[in-house]
């Protein structure tokens, strides 16, 4: 795959133009993907820049790959910031920072015309509302995965099948969850289903009862947690180690331990999960497009979707990575659920940021900096 | 001296002073001046952009939330706790090592004390993790020694342990360095008078070395008072530092008035403990 | 002090149980360089030397180990020059506004790391600065200067000011006094100052965190594979090796700072050393 030389190109990119206030400008999107600046940076979740597909990559284009990498949704929002936002180019964003970086005018559409791979992603993922607005791409769709309930077979002996479990006082001490305010989203959804009076639809528009309701909930369960872990290594190592047997994860921890020899396993369970689904987006000032476009024509093809997801174990976007996957981990795409029917998508509640805007027309949800603040009050 | 220093003396002293100066004032502490005026704007929770609106906001959320109360003591409480363990270790190591010892033993206990800070910060917390974890060393020695376990991984006692553990040598330095400098002679007139070892130590040693002491407190206490990394590391479900707090405010919410809001507490604490330090003549024996 | 052989026992155990507290975390560490697992727990299944090949591999562990070496190398020499000057400045002119320098000069290290790192963040962002490793120096030498100013202050301090003048009235201008006479003295402390700094500035994580841009120094690698958890021996491996390189500059810095031949510690001092009161009774160092 070689970049393509460019003909008649209208500039360099799309770069927003002079203002950012979140106006699409569909007049200055790229028609080729010219000739590479040389290097790329990135902001991204741990993993994401592995030497398996960075290094190809680099010698194929040319473009010299220097990644941050962020912990959180928040921590890459304030990143892309920095600096006028001309620090980075490009930024794997979940769902709960893509809408604010869009609205801030950080990110910048892309033509997905110049990804080939896009066209075979899962539908849903092609335009989804998290980066897809007024139908602007503001990036490509890269993986997804949801939040998985993980417990230690040896000690949790029947198989759980309800969120209850993180919130059974039986495990006092021995539960772990992530130490992120999205967390009362999967609080809200366990309450949709056990206490429908509530009259929670959406885990993220939530109302001050709803939320209120939610962070009560977690204040029952903070006896309970031994820990609120911050990096996925804090979990994997609560339960190598003993100090949790039940808890919030991620399919990564769930590789890692059971490689190590751990006796853990993961599952959804029948309330559902709320669930993360990551675009790489370009940013409004990037000064390496080229290779930002470069990257995102890479990273989309099925081969290199089929690598991340069997390092990181989550589930690609592109349709075609399944038999890759196959070859590279016999059984990885059943196990990752890169074949997985529509439905199982839809039963994932991805990561969204809470605004006021319910979504159903009225505007007292409750907005993240209200989220961020319960969080810490109940965690004390 | 001679005359031609005196003459040149002021553009001597403005060129000596001139370029670290500059240096200071331009960047440090216009730097903190920013910050801390920031503090009294707010931010715009969606674009995230700092919105000039001089109000105390901020700061009422903080002395009107118990939250926030309970984490700056829970963090002055650790800091002063560690300061104070950190002081009843280094004190008799540095008299051993800086008067009892002799001078190879001496190399070899100074660069005891000097590899852990050549050794990672971030590793060396993440090898306390091993040993206090649940199957961890500790609980597996005291498990061969017939004991139970204790269960004091990822908890406060947890953190002071491991703070304690950290800034051990920013302790022993100062405290060494002060006991090397007392004169024996001191020590022989304490003795020709009559004190025995323990008065001696007492009245004669220990004051001498006070500014050590409250010099590696410094370190000790201001460390423990702004970090974050090992609550993250080690903390447990209720161990938030007014810098994990702050840290997020910063490098996740985006919210940097309310950061600087909540870091005028170490700033105020530490204000005061060095005004403190300097009566006690600390800043000589830094 | 006529301390009794109790005393003498106790001290040496107490002694032998603080160097066993501070080397256990690193032999631990340096152990687990050889884990067969890359995950770390208790107890090690076997050792492997697998990781070492894979680490001195790793190109993003390279660049970030020689980004950290030469963001030390520039903020160390930065912090001598500047340092010293100011050291010099406080030390020999009594100027309005002395005492405030001096206070102002130890906030970097009194202050807890995290504002200093928010400030300059800030700061930088207010000036649309692009964050490099400019940015880092920038951060890390506010610190590094201080340490280097306190040693070369206290060790102004200990100099009888009788040689100055003595070298002046034989004859020596300013500037041979100063080459003469005031460098090597003070050369040592400059040294055992800028090793410090180096080290401070080597293993800084959290002003760091808030100064650099895309690029990793040592420990923000370090961290990033905490994080992830997948190849944590590496960072083992890391360490070890930098214990290693280490041990040696550390041991020298420790002779240095003991022989200066002017002066010797403990005995004989200027006047500005705030722990004489008997100065006049205390014989000059042979």
């Amino acid at each position: 795959m070689v970049v393509l030389v460019t003909l008649g190109l209208m500039g360099v990119v799309a770069c927003g133009g002079g203002d950012d206030n979140g106006s699409s400008t569909t007049s200055n999107l790229p028609t080729s993907i010219g000739r590479g600046e040389g290097q790329l940076n990135l902001i991204a979740w741990e993993g994401y820049t592995e030497d398996e597909w960075v290094k190809p990559f680099e010698s194929q284009t040319g473009c010299k790959v220097n990644a941050k990498y962020a912990g959180s949704s928040d921590e890459m929002v304030t990143l892309m910031r920095q600096g006028g936002g001309s620090q980075y180019d490009m930024v794997s964003a979940s769902g709960d920072a893509s809408l604010r970086l869009i609205r801030g005018g950080d990110v910048a559409p892309v033509n997905v015309a110049l990804v080939p791979g896009w066209q075979d992603f899962i539908p849903e993922l092609k335009s989804p509302p998290h980066n897809t607005v007024d139908g602007q791409h503001y990036g490509v769709s890269l993986q997804w995965g949801p939040n998985t309930l993980l417990y230690n077979t040896r000690d949790v002996t029947t198989t759980p099948d309800s969120w209850s479990t993180i919130y059974d006082s039986r495990y006092k001490g021995k539960v772990t969850v992530p130490d992120n305010p999205i967390q009362i989203a999967d609080a809200a959804l366990y309450l949709s289903r056990t206490r429908p009076e509530l009259g929670i639809r959406d885990p993220y528009a939530l109302t001050e009862d709803q939320l209120d309701a939610a962070v009560d909930l977690l204040k029952t369960q903070r006896p309970l947690i031994k820990k609120y872990w911050a990096l996925a290594s804090d979990e994997i190592d609560l339960f190598k180690n003993g100090d949790a047997v039940v808890g919030a994860s991620w399919p990564y921890q769930t590789i890692t331990l059971q490689d190590s020899g751990a006796p853990v396993k993961d599952l959804i369970p029948r309330e559902g999960a709320t669930g993360w689904a990551d675009t790489w987006m370009l940013s409004s000032n990037a000064r390496h497009p080229n290779c930002a476009y470069a990257w995102m024509k890479w990273i989309s093809t099925p081969r290199v979707q089929a690598q991340q997801a069997i390092s990181f174990g989550e589930t690609p976007a592109n349709l075609k990575a399944c038999s890759y996957m196959d070859r590279i981990q016999r059984g990885a795409c059943a196990k990752y659920h890169a074949n997985a029917p529509a439905s199982y998508f839809a039963s994932i509640k991805f990561w969204k940021t809470p605004t006021r805007d319910c979504g159903d027309g009225s505007q007292d949800c409750t907005d993240y900096t209200t989220w961020q603040q319960k969080w810490t009050e109940m965690k004390g | 001296m001679s005359a031609g220093l005196f003459k040149r003396g002021w553009l001597r002293l403005t060129l000596t002073l001139g370029a670290p100066a500059a240096w200071f004032v331009l960047i440090y502490l216009a730097a903190l001046a920013i910050l801390f005026v920031s503090a009294f704007w707010r931010v715009d929770s969606f674009t995230g952009d700092i919105v000039h609106d001089w109000n105390l906001d901020n700061f009422k959320t903080i002395v009107e939330s118990p939250t926030y109360r309970t984490i700056a003591f829970r963090t002055i409480g650790i800091a002063a706790a560690v300061t104070i363990t950190d002081a009843l270790l280094a004190i008799p190591f540095a008299y051993f090592a800086a008067r009892l010892a002799p001078k190879r033993l001496q190399t070899v206990l100074f660069v005891i004390v000097l590899v852990p800070l050549w050794t990672s910060y971030l590793v060396r917390v993440y090898a306390w993790r091993l040993i206090l974890a649940e199957d961890g060393i500790l609980n597996w020695t005291l498990h061969e020694l017939g004991f139970g376990g204790v269960h004091i991984a990822y908890s406060n006692w947890a953190m002071w342990i491991v703070f304690s553990y950290l800034w051990l040598p920013f302790m022993i330095l100062p405290v060494w360095v002060a006991f090397e400098r007392v004169p024996a002679s001191f020590l022989e007139a304490s003795a020709d008078l009559g004190a025995r070892g323990w008065t001696t130590f007492r009245r004669v040693l220990l004051p001498m070395v006070l500014p050590g002491i409250v010099a590696g407190s410094i370190f000790t206490f201001s460390l423990t008072l702004g970090d974050f990394i090992t609550p993250t590391l080690v903390g447990g479900a209720g161990s938030d530092f007014i810098g994990n707090v702050v840290y997020r405010s910063v490098g996740i919410a985006s919210d940097v008035p309310f950061a600087a809001a909540l870091a005028t507490i170490p700033l105020l604490v530490m204000g005061v403990y060095l005004l403190v330090a300097r009566k006690l003549g600390a800043f000589e024996a830094l | 002090m006529d301390t009794t052989r109790i005393s003498r026992a106790a001290l040496a155990v107490w002694t032998a149980l603080i160097v066993l507290f501070l080397l256990f975390p690193i032999l631990l560490i340096i152990l687990y360089a050889f884990n067969p697992s890359n995950v770390q727990s208790w107890p090690l299944e076997g050792l492997s030397t697998k990781w070492f090949s894979s680490t001195f591999h790793n190109e993003q562990m390279r660049e970030a180990l020689w980004l950290s070496v030469r963001a030390a190398l520039i903020s160390t020499t930065i912090a001598i020059v500047l340092g010293s000057m100011a050291a010099f400045a406080v030390h020999r002119f009594r100027f309005f506004g002395r005492e405030t320098i001096s206070f102002l000069l130890v906030l970097p290290l009194a202050l807890p790391g995290i504002i200093t790192g928010m400030a300059l963040n800030s700061f930088f962002v207010w000036g649309t600065v692009n964050f490099s490793l400019t940015t880092i120096v920038i951060g890390h030498a506010t610190f590094c200067i201080v340490t280097v100013y306190n040693n070369a202050l206290a060790r102004l301090r200990r100099t009888q000011t009788s040689l100055v003048e003595a070298s002046m009235d034989l004859g020596a201008d300013g500037w041979q006094t100063f080459r003469h006479v005031t460098m090597p003295v003070i050369a040592t402390a400059l040294v055992a100052g800028g090793l410090l700094a180096f080290a401070l500035s080597f293993d800084e994580v959290i002003v760091t965190t808030f100064t650099a841009g895309a690029q990793n120094t040592l420990p923000l690698w370090i961290f990033g594979n905490i994080r992830l958890g997948q190849n944590l021996p590496q960072v083992n491996v890391v360490v070890l090796m930098v214990i290693v390189v280490t041990i040696v500059p550390v041991t020298l810095a420790q002779r240095l700072t003991r022989d200066t031949g002017v002066l010797r510690p403990g005995v004989g001092r200027g006047r500005a050393d705030a722990s004489t009161h008997a100065a006049a009774a205390a014989e000059p160092a042979p």
